[in-house]
């Protein structure tokens, strides 16, 4: 039995949803990571079915360079996450009102 | 690239060896350059035992930058000669907008490292983190204007993107800037996520990420079920409205602006929005030129709601970083003029624009760098009361380059935004051109605020002359009598002179003249003002960069000839 490619969309769909909703309604900043790392994961899933139903390797290979920036990007958010808990002992986002907006 | 990695992969299994690309190293030798100068300060200086001495640091970064300039001088020779073409497999293109890209990045580099070293100097910290990350950042951008292919587009926005979330995050000692670094930080991915998500439905709906390859596709198919290809495009419209700052997507700005440090803020302003636009322009303008009528009226709403709303929030900030943070909102609103007019013309009046632009705004933050002073705090709009008097050479460069950003004639910043909004009106988007000057009228206000406030006296330390104070700070009449009368590098002289005038005058002669008295009355409070502020010797790499954008601002403003045609020689390769 073989799961048709328009379910596999609309799973990346919601899990682009939960993601960029995440992003915007949660205040940790290590979950708000976590989220903008399931929205680039829903971006994978989508170019690898993308992949699979126009026949063409093409979007499995984008996949690899999206893995590679993902972990170079929370390599470097992390640094900065641990540079702030280190002066405030807090990674919440509303604790952050140095400035306004 | 489809095709060619299909053909690779398929070569490496039959035979067992890969077919790599033919390479022709002049198309990326610039971006090897900046990365590989960076790479060469970070290894010296993790080999001595001392941290590495901040002049050698900005000498290597200055000498790596003109590099990438003579290279992409280079490039600019061999486009003119053979033309726009692509390398390595599809994935680069070497034309005239990628050159102007490189030379406008190598500059930014180039001017931002001479500020940066006067900052570290300043602010007494060592180490080579800062220029390296700036040649980095640099890199990324140039790839984002020579990138063939929306996948390496987004690599360069991420280069560009995670060596400038370190940067804003830079200065460890001010709170704000580690949370400048984290907005930009959570933000920025949030837009890249968007990004990537908008590169793989434009890959589902046309089989390719290849720019040149979709235009081809889509001048082939008729597509009747162009949704997916729609949602793709917006997701991108939104990812690059993200990182050019458009107003909807613009909360960041202000916020990342103040936090940063100041030589990072001009940097971000000059190279970020110029990397991400030719991108924005080269996928919008170029790849998607036959969806224009679809993605055109949401730019024409993006813009005019850019324009007005960075012009508009500016006029009330307290704080200079944060009204250039609107300034630059503003600026984002003229180039995407450009874009809408989806013509060639509009394509090289925007790039013209990012040029100018980005000499621009480096000068000025270099200037806001001198005048914030240790510790990168005084950037209240009263730090600037009085400047001229202070310092008469920072004063008239400020106000030559802020005059240059409101458009005044006789400047590039004149001649970028009559480009913009000619280019604009022959698209006939004549309404989105009246916006556009009017926002440019508003945007004089707030620009002239910090002028005039250099040029006038500062704040009576004490029990000075009481009444005659509000009289003398009165209003802007009072102060343009004052600018027009008393050129700023003689205030010091004038000091000898105010105590006679007042009674010469105190018959009651013509205002003007009444007005330029009571104000010269209270310099000698100005000369007790700045006597108190220890003031700085100027440092050297910083008012080299503000002379030199000072220069190129004015002489490229009167000879317009030169700059012009290079953006105008500078199209893209899919031409609109």
């Amino acid at each position: 039995m073989s799961v048709p490619g328009s379910w596999y969309l609309a799973l990346s769909a919601v899990l682009f949803a939960m993601g960029a909703l995440g992003v915007l309604v949660r205040r940790n900043v290590l979950i708000m990571f976590m989220c903008v790392e399931l929205m680039l994961n829903a971006a994978n899933l989508a170019f690898v079915t993308f992949a699979r139903m126009l026949d063409d390797i093409g979007g499995e290979v984008l996949v690899f360079f999206v893995l590679v920036v993902a972990a170079a990007e929370v390599v470097v958010g992390l640094g900065i996450v641990v540079a702030i808990y280190r002066r405030r002992r807090s990674v919440v986002a509303d604790d952050l009102r140095a400035m306004r907006g | 690239m489809s095709v060619a990695v299909r053909a690779a992969v398929a070569l490496a299994v039959t035979t067992g060896r890969l077919r790599l690309p033919h390479i022709d190293y002049l198309s990326i030798l610039p971006v090897m350059v900046m990365v590989g100068g960076g790479v060469v300060i970070l290894v010296w200086s993790s080999l001595l035992r001392r941290p590495l001495d901040v002049a050698w640091v900005s000498s290597l970064t200055v000498l790596t930058a003109t590099a990438a300039l003579v290279l992409s001088l280079f490039q600019w020779d061999s486009v003119l000669t053979s033309g726009a073409h692509t390398h390595i497999d599809g994935a680069v293109v070497m034309d005239g907008a990628s050159v102007l890209i490189g030379v406008l990045v190598s500059s930014a580099v180039l001017l931002t490292a001479m500020v940066g070293d006067s900052f570290l100097k300043r602010e007494g910290v060592e180490g080579p983190e800062l220029h390296v990350l700036l040649l980095v950042s640099g890199a990324g951008a140039m790839i984002m204007g020579s990138a063939n292919d929306l996948i390496v587009i987004f690599l360069g926005l991420e280069i560009l993107s995670i060596a400038l979330y370190v940067l804003a995050a830079f200065d460890a000692r001010r709170a704000k800037s580690g949370e400048a670094g984290l907005k930009y930080f959570v933000l920025g991915g949030f837009s890249s996520a968007i990004f990537v998500y908008g590169i793989a439905l434009v890959y589902g709906a046309t089989g390719t990420t290849n720019l040149p390859e979709i235009a081809a596709y889509l001048a082939r198919n008729v597509l009747l079920h162009d949704g997916l290809l729609l949602a793709g495009l917006g997701l991108l419209l939104v990812g690059f409205g993200f990182k050019v700052a458009l107003v909807p997507f613009h909360l960041w700005t202000p916020d990342v602006y103040e936090g940063s440090p100041t030589p990072v803020t001009g940097f971000m302003a000059a190279v970020a929005k110029a990397g991400g636009f030719i991108a924005f322009l080269r996928v919008f303008a170029s790849s998607f030129h036959l969806l224009a009528p679809d993605w055109r009226p949401p730019i024409w709403v993006l813009a005019c709601v850019t324009l007005l709303l960075g012009a508009v929030v500016a006029l009330w900030q307290q704080d200079v970083k944060r009204m250039l943070a609107y300034s630059s909102i503003n600026h984002a609103g003229f180039v995407l003029l450009g874009l809408q007019a989806a013509t060639s013309r509009g394509v090289s009046a925007a790039l013209y624009y990012l040029f100018v632009y980005s000499v621009m705004v480096i000068g000025t933050f270099a200037v806001v760098t001198v005048v914030g002073g240790r510790g990168d705090r005084r950037h209240g709009l009263e730090a600037y009361r009085g400047l001229a008097a202070r310092q008469p050479l920072l004063a008239g460069a400020l106000t030559v380059l802020l005059l240059a950003q409101a458009g005044v004639p006789f400047t590039t910043g004149f001649v970028a935004k009559l480009e913009v909004i000619r280019a604009a009106a022959s698209a006939g988007s004549t309404d989105l051109a009246v916006v556009a000057m009017g926002s440019a009228a508003i945007a004089a206000f707030f620009y002239l605020r910090v002028v005039l406030l250099c040029y006038q006296p500062a704040r009576p330390v004490e029990g000075t002359s009481a009444p005659e104070a509000p009289q003398a700070l009165g209003g802007p009449t009072l102060a343009l009598a004052d600018l027009g009368a008393e050129p700023s590098s003689s205030l010091p002289g004038s000091v000898a002179l105010a105590a006679p005038v007042p009674e010469g005058l105190g018959a009651g002669q013509a205002g003007t003249l009444a007005a330029v008295a009571v104000a010269e009355a209270e310099a000698p409070t100005v000369a007790a003002g700045g006597a108190e502020d220890e003031t700085d010797p100027l440092p050297a790499g910083a008012v080299t960069t503000i002379v030199l954008s000072v220069l190129f601002t004015v002489l490229f403003g009167i000879w317009v000839e030169p700059v012009a045609s290079f953006a105008a020689h500078a199209t893209l390769l899919v031409r609109p």
